[in-house]
This record gives structure tokens, C-alpha cells and sequence, in this order.
């Protein structure tokens, strides 16, 4: 056989073996995740909060965290769709598909989706002692916004290009004025927003580094926003680096609750692109 | 004015508001992070502050030569675990890859891409750790812990292999049909066309992913810190432990106020991250977005 065609079926087999690595990985993952979380887990963990002793191995759970978490996600995700819907659309109805400007912004957004949220956390920190503020929720809350504010308008951005230019013509030849073509757009793009909503709090959702430098941590739920709240990726990390053994599991059953969130969201997803594009003209 | 006109102006001038302040966040933490930084050129050269090994922040010794050396060691060897198998994987979807297994490989890179850098960091000190402390490492070294720049590097590995292969598969749908049909009706193979035209042609964007992967390696933190050792010294091998600077600047946040100087030092650490990561990103990007518009 000529040299070429068993070039050729070296190379398939390493394909193969390349694209069952990936697969590998994800399933080490999410089995090491699962089957060390699970035996961790119970009621308790997801219903209580941290008692008297905890971080010595004492009863408890981690509520405090799970609601921490929800605070910030929910937050940061409505300030960052009502940051990013608008700033989408000026992108793509209001400036010209050549424009100086809209180049300039989909660059920045890239570069600012490349930046570690560690140094987010920093800045954020900066700014927090710029304004008098301590750790807290608040804190938390701006971080992560900046943070998925880039995540949500790239995503949207790519939905948003897609869109037929011809819809525009055919609602301004009607005597809408640009702004009033919000209604077609946002109802054509609304599974990408749904898709970009969902991309954004799986990031916000498993961010650790910038909360940690601005959200705190606390065992108590927070009451307000001036007070400092807990998340769970910190709460896996803080209770993974305990000496004592009943606290490290407890590090495996948060790290299973983060794992399921972040499954469930990458599930839901998929179902949107897939059946809710229904009202997409083509 | 007619209400409409004056709604469609006034919105525009909120969205532009919007999109310029959002533009304006690039400068205000480079400003932010650099006005907070200053302090410690004051007392130290940047050459010192960058080839020096002596790191003792409470004497006002800050060396990050140990810590920039970590963050090199880990990158590299993330991106030699990584890159084969994104490039290998990414080929076979393009040129070979059949719906079926596509159908399976997407959503694994979606998952792999979404997971939490803190759960890769639970999976790396629960198998990887061990793996190498009691595997691999005696085999080399008389002893490891297993939290080496090696654990770091496979993990952060793991971590941009979705990145880069998604970017890859991206760049190689980018390349026209008609070249492949050429190579091949020349009598070349599949392997061939790929080796000589669609590797060569895509060359260029092959280096902007690598670039952009270095970059999300060089920043990643929760993770490396988990499995890394956390050791102030300049890693000898692959089973010494190292500090990667993100790692570092986590790890001391809370004491940092204490010190002003120290304050200054971290702040300094994470504006070189923020400024290494934001050359590399605007290269690559630029490069990126040139083949995007070359092959539409």
C-alpha cells in the first residue's frame, strides 16, 4: 500500500482517539463530581445553614451559599440584560454594518470576555474602596455584572447578525422609526437572548475569583445589600482546603449542587436553539 | 417634534450612552488597576520587580520572577497537553466527522466549556493530585505531593481544550469547499488535503486561537490554585510545585490592606495579567476577525 493511505489511517485512528479523549474527560468529571458529592449529600446540606461548629465537622449545610448564589446570578443577570439588550440593538439597527464604531465595540466586548475575572474581582475592588464600600453583596453583585455583561452581548451580537436586513426595510417602508423596530427584532432574536441569558448565568453561576475579592463570605443569609454574602463556588473551595474530613465532603456535595445547576443550564439551552426557533423567518 | 422622532432620538442617545460606557470599561481598568499599582514603582524598578526571586512582602522584597515563571511552566504545558487533541478533534469534525458524532460532541464541549473553573479544581485535587503522587511521579522523583505545575497544567489543559477546539472548528469551516475539491481531484488524500491546504491555509488563525488560549490559561485561578502547591519558588521540574500569579494575588487579598506596599504589589500582579492578556486578545482577535471576513 502507498505511503499516503497509511499516513492517511495513522492519522483517522489518532482522530478517534482524540475525540474519545474529550469525551473521557467529561465523563472523569462529572462521575468523580457525582459519585463523591452523592454520598456527601443530604437534606440537610441544601436546607440549613452552616450551625455552631460547622468548620469543625459539626451539623450544617450550605444555604447560605445556595442563597448567596441566587442573589448575585439573579441580580447581575436582569442589570446585565437591561445593559446589554439595548446596547446590542444600537450595534446592529442604529449603526451601519460598516461602522467605525460598532467594529471598535464587538473587538472591546471580545477582549473584555478574554480578561480573567480575577482581575475583574481587583478592579471591582478598587473601585469599592474608591467608594467607601466594604465586601458585600452590592460588591458581588456590580463584579459579576461587569463580568457577563460581555458574555451576554457577544452571544446576543451573533443572533443579532444574523438577522434578516430585510425586516428592517419592510417595518421602516410601514413608517416605524428605527427604535420602534425593537418589537421585531427582540421577538426574531428572543431564543438567542434566551440562549445568551442562560450562557451568562452559567458563568456568573461558577465565578469565584471576583466574588471573592468583593462579595465576601458569611454563613448568614444576607438581609441587605450592604451586607457580605456567600457563593458556592466559594463555599466548594473554602470547605476543600478544611483539614477535617466531615467538612471537605461537604465540599463535594456543593461542588454536585454547582455541577447539576451548570448541567441543567447547558441542557435547557440545546432545547431552545433546537425547538424554540420556530418563530425565526429564514 | 413628533413624539416618535423624538422617542427613536432619545433612545438612541441612551444606547449609545450604553454601548460607550461599556467601550469605556477596557481603560477604566487598565486606569483603575495601574493608579493603584503605582505605589511601588516608587521604591522598586520594574526590572527588579520582574527578574528578581525574592519574594518577602513584609520586608518590602517583591521579586516575581517565581510567580511569572509558574504562570510560564503551567501555560506551556496546558497548551502541549491541549493543542493535539483540540487540532485532531476539530479535523475530524470538519473533514470527517458524521452527523451522529457530532450530535455528542458538541454538547460534551458545551459542558466542558461551562463547567466551573472550582469543579475542575475539585477533580484535579481528587485525581490528578493523587494520580501523580502515587503514580506517575515515583517513576521520576524520590517524592511529590502531587501538587506540581504538572497537576496545574494537565487541569488548566482540560480546561481550554473546548476553547480551542471550538475555535479550531470555526476557522477550519471558514476554509472553501472548491480548495478541498482541487487538492483532492488532484489525487491527494483526505490527510493530505488537510496537511497541505487547510492547515496551511488556516495557519494564521491556528496561532490567534493558541494566543487566545494562552491568555484564558494565563488567568485562570480557582483552579491552579487548588492544585498548584502554592510555593514561592521557581519550579526545577514538572513535579515542583509553583504559584502561579493569579493564584497569588487570590491567596492574599485578605491580608494585603495591611500593607500599603503589598497592596500595591497584587495590584501590580493583576495589571500585569490584565495587560498581557489584553495585547494577546487584541492580536488574535484582530486576526480572527480578518479570516472571518476573507472567506465570506
Amino acid at each position: 500500500m502507498k505511503f499516503k493511505f497509511i499516513e492517511e489511517k495513522i492519522f483517522k485512528v489518532l482522530m478517534y482517539m482524540a475525540t474519545l479523549t474529550v469525551f473521557g474527560f467529561v465523563l472523569s468529571i462529572v462521575w468523580t463530581v457525582a459519585s463523591k458529592g452523592w454520598n456527601a449529600m443530604s437534606w440537610d446540606m441544601i436546607t440549613k445553614l452552616p450551625g455552631g461548629g460547622f468548620y469543625i465537622g459539626k451539623e450544617g449545610g450550605f444555604l447560605n451559599a445556595i442563597a448567596g448564589s441566587i442573589y448575585i446570578v439573579g441580580a447581575s443577570t436582569l442589570l446585565g440584560l437591561s445593559v446589554s439588550i439595548p446596547v446590542v440593538f444600537y450595534l446592529n439597527v442604529y449603526l451601519k454594518k460598516r461602522s467605525k464604531l460598532a467594529y471598535a465595540a464587538r473587538l472591546a466586548y471580545d477582549v473584555l470576555f478574554g480578561i480573567p475575572s480575577i482581575v475583574y474581582g481587583a478592579f471591582g475592588f478598587t473601585l469599592m474602596i474608591y467608594f467607601g464600600l466594604r465586601t458585600s453583596l452590592l460588591g458581588g453583585i456590580i463584579v459579576v455584572t461587569l463580568l457577563i455583561i460581555p458574555v451576554f452581548i457577544r452571544s446576543m451580537d451573533e443572533a443579532a447578525r444574523q438577522f434578516p436586513r430585510e425586516i428592517l426595510d419592510a417595518a421602516y417602508s410601514l413608517g416605524a422609526t428605527r427604535y420602534e423596530t425593537i418589537r421585531v427584532v427582540l421577538r426574531q432574536i428572543a431564543p438567542g437572548i434566551a440562549t445568551a441569558t442562560l450562557l451568562s448565568i452559567g458563568r456568573a453561576i461558577g465565578d469565584a475569583a471576583g466574588v471573592m475579592f468583593t462579595a465576601g463570605y458569611t454563613d448568614s443569609i444576607p438581609t441587605s445589600l450592604s451586607q457580605p454574602a456567600a457563593t458556592l463556588p466559594l463555599a466548594v473551595f473554602f470547605q476543600m482546603s478544611s483539614p477535617v474530613k466531615e467538612v471537605q465532603e461537604r465540599a463535594y456535595a456543593a461542588a454536585l449542587v454547582l455541577t447539576l445547576i451548570v448541567l441543567a443550564l447547558s441542557v435547557a439551552g440545546r432545547i431552545i436553539t433546537s425547538r424554540f426557533s420556530k418563530n425565526k423567518l429564514k | 417634534m413628533d413624539l416618535r422622532i423624538l422617542k427613536n432620538k432619545t433612545a438612541g442617545g441612551v444606547m449609545f450612552f450604553l454601548t460607550v460606557m461599556s467601550l469605556m470599561l477596557v481603560f477604566l481598568m487598565g486606569m483603575g488597576l495601574f493608579l493603584k499599582s503605582a505605589p511601588i514603582f516608587e521604591e522598586h524598578a520594574l526590572g527588579e520587580l520582574l527578574f528578581s526571586s525574592n519574594w518577602k512582602p513584609l520586608k518590602g522584597e517583591f521579586g516575581f520572577l517565581p510567580f511569572l515563571v509558574g504562570t510560564l511552566w503551567v501555560t506551556g504545558i496546558a497548551i502541549v497537553l491541549s493543542l493535539p487533541v483540540a487540532l485532531l478533534t476539530a479535523i475530524y469534525l470538519t473533514e470527517y466527522g458524521d452527523r451522529r458524532v457530532k450530535k455528542y460532541v458538541f454538547p460534551a464541549l458545551d459542558i466542558l466549556a461551562g463547567l466551573p473553573s472550582v469543579i475542575y479544581g475539585v477533580w484535579g485535587t481528587l485525581l490528578i493530585v493523587p494520580w501523580i503522587s502515587e503514580i506517575l511521579a515515583p517513576r521520576f522523583v524520590e517524592f511529590s505531593t502531587g501538587y506540581t505545575v504538572l497537576a496545574g497544567g494537565i487541569v488548566l489543559g482540560v480546561m481550554i481544550l473546548p476553547l480551542l477546539t471550538s475555535l479550531f472548528i470555526e476557522i477550519f469551516a471558514s476554509v472553501p469547499g472548491q480548495l478541498r475539491e482541487t487538492s483532492m481531484s488532484l489525487g491527494a488524500t483526505r490527510w493530505q488535503t488537510i496537511k497541505k491546504v487547510v492547515l496551511r491555509k488556516t495557519f494564521p488563525g491556528i496561532l490567534a486561537a493558541v494566543i487566545l488560549a494562552v491568555s484564558r490559561a494565563f488567568g485562570e485561578t480557582i483552579a491552579v490554585l487548588m492544585v498548584c502547591g502554592n510555593m514561592p519558588q521557581i519550579p526545577r521540574s514538572l513535579f515542583d510545585s509553583a504559584y502561579p500569579l493569579p493564584a497569588l494575588i487570590a491567596n492574599n487579598y485578605g491580608e494585603m490592606l495591611s500593607l500599603p506596599d503589598y497592596e500595591a504589589a497584587l495590584m501590580f500582579a493583576a495589571l500585569m495579567l490584565f495587560v498581557v492578556i489584553l495585547l494577546f486578545n487584541l492580536v488574535s482577535r484582530a486576526v480572527l476577525y480578518r479570516i472571518e471576513k476573507s472567506f465570506i
